[in-house]
């Protein structure tokens, strides 16, 4: 690669959470504990899949009906949108968005989840959107429920919807979680705490959004996603043999 | 006081969770929802190359196996050309090659494995040639951050010597962990140790 305006910015990993944080204790021993090695990206960092219409079906967005089962999921109907942008505030059109998420009740349709809350029987909890042109992308959904976690004796999770996302270069890949305004858990949580500067952690709160509420059938929660924006470099000295 | 600098800041990263399989695998979460699931073929039927195989397990700092890890690889097709845009032969990529994929630890064992084609060598920055490799992205519950790396081929003694990443690898005994081992003609051993004397090399990039 001789073109270093593919390059992605250097992440902050003083934003981000570390490796090793004491309080969520499943981290302890799934942390490295030397250093990462820090390096110049390649072609194999700044490409990543690509993918398109036909990687996703019709109804995979809408959570309330791709996986009805004669009935629709109990909960409060929400639409989740947003865009994803880079750190430049360019969108990031055509990249896919992965979600998933507990049912109203606060109960992952997953065979090692035994919470007591029940199965939904009109609820998977999955879904996947591209992004539009703009960086677009939406999903109707129930909201989350809170459930408990094995970590202190009594943990709780405040609801959160888990989110993917691709960005253009592999790179930029991509795992959170988003959680709800107003939610009295969020601050209490270890996995949230896990991130040591408070404006992060807000970044990861979606304020309620009347505006894109459906009147008499749905509410709105808005989320915006930045990935790791590309460098534009106007000078660039280069180091030989580097 | 100076003008602010207007960029956005990365949405940071949480922990996939336990149940990452609903949203990227749901048939290993226990039921049938989208009509494709992504990630399951990475070379496709038309791919040119060795047809390979490579097992292997995620250790956690005791040494446990890690049962509930997910893999995402992203590699070069068997000519060193990756499927997109920037690469400048992209052309020249095999339909169907997707040169992506997905994969999940077995609920009772740990081992995971991918079957792919063996990547070719691919042009480096400057022009130095990088040694075949397979990029890597680990997440799971506990990893607040997915983790990067890459994978090599333990056949490929002399690109691996010349490698530039792996010659920057300063303690020059953990380059091994990068190195998957040959067990038989198109199968290879690849373990992760995210912690301990083995610990695998991992990368800010």
């Amino acid at each position: 690669m001789n073109r270093p305006t593919d390059e992605f910015f250097q992440r902050d990993r003083t934003w981000h959470p570390p490796a090793y944080a004491r309080d969520y204790k499943t981290s302890v021993a799934r942390s490295p504990s030397l250093p990462l090695l820090s390096l110049q990206q390649s072609l194999s960092e700044v490409t990543g899949p690509t993918f398109g219409h036909r990687d996703i079906g019709p109804l995979d967005h809408d959570l309330i009906r791709n996986y009805a089962h004669g009935g629709e999921p109990v909960g409060e109907r929400i639409i989740v949108h947003g865009r994803v942008l880079d750190e430049n505030a360019r969108p990031v059109p055509n990249t896919l968005v992965e979600v998933w998420q507990a049912n109203a009740g606060g109960r992952y349709r997953h065979k090692k989840d035994t919470y007591l809350a029940p199965i939904d029987p009109n609820f998977g909890g999955c879904g996947r959107a591209l992004t539009d042109e703009e960086g677009r992308y939406f999903f109707r959904t129930v909201k989350p429920g809170a459930y408990p976690w094995r970590n202190w004796v009594n943990n709780w999770r405040p609801a959160h919807i888990h989110v993917s996302v691709f960005g253009s270069g592999f790179a930029q890949r991509l795992i959170t979680q988003m959680y709800f305004e107003g939610d009295p858990l969020i601050h209490r949580c270890p996995i949230v705490n896990t991130i040591p500067d408070p404006r992060a952690i807000d970044s990861l709160i979606a304020p309620l959004d009347l505006n894109a509420a459906v009147p008499l059938d749905s509410l709105a929660y808005k989320f915006d996603i930045v990935l790791r924006g590309r460098r534009s470099t106007l000078f660039e000295n280069r180091l030989e043999g580097n | 006081m100076s003008q602010p600098l207007d960029y956005l800041k990365e949405t940071p990263s949480q922990t996939a969770g336990p149940y990452v399989h609903i949203g990227l695998a749901p048939g290993a979460a226990g039921f049938e929802i989208f009509e494709t699931e992504l990630g399951r073929d990475i070379a496709g039927p038309n791919a040119a190359g060795e047809r390979i195989r490579i097992e292997g397990t995620v250790f956690d700092g005791t040494g446990a196996p890690m049962k509930d890890v997910l893999i995402e690889t992203w590699q070069a097709n068997a000519a060193g050309i990756h499927p997109h845009p920037a690469d400048p032969r992209v052309s020249e990529v095999e339909a169907g090659f997707r040169g992506w994929g997905r994969v999940i630890s077995d609920f009772d064992t740990g081992l995971w494995s991918v079957d792919t084609v063996k990547p070719g060598a691919v042009r480096g920055r400057s022009g130095r040639m990088m040694a075949p490799h397979i990029s890597l992205w680990i997440v799971a519950r506990g990893i607040n951050v997915g983790l990067q790396t890459r994978l090599y081929f333990g056949d490929e003694d002399a690109a691996n010597a010349a490698d530039p990443l792996l010659n920057l690898i300063e303690q020059v005994h953990r380059r091994a962990t990068l190195i998957a081992e040959r067990t038989a003609p198109g199968r290879y051993r690849f373990d992760i140790h995210l912690q301990g004397d083995r610990e695998t090399v991992f990368f800010d990039i």
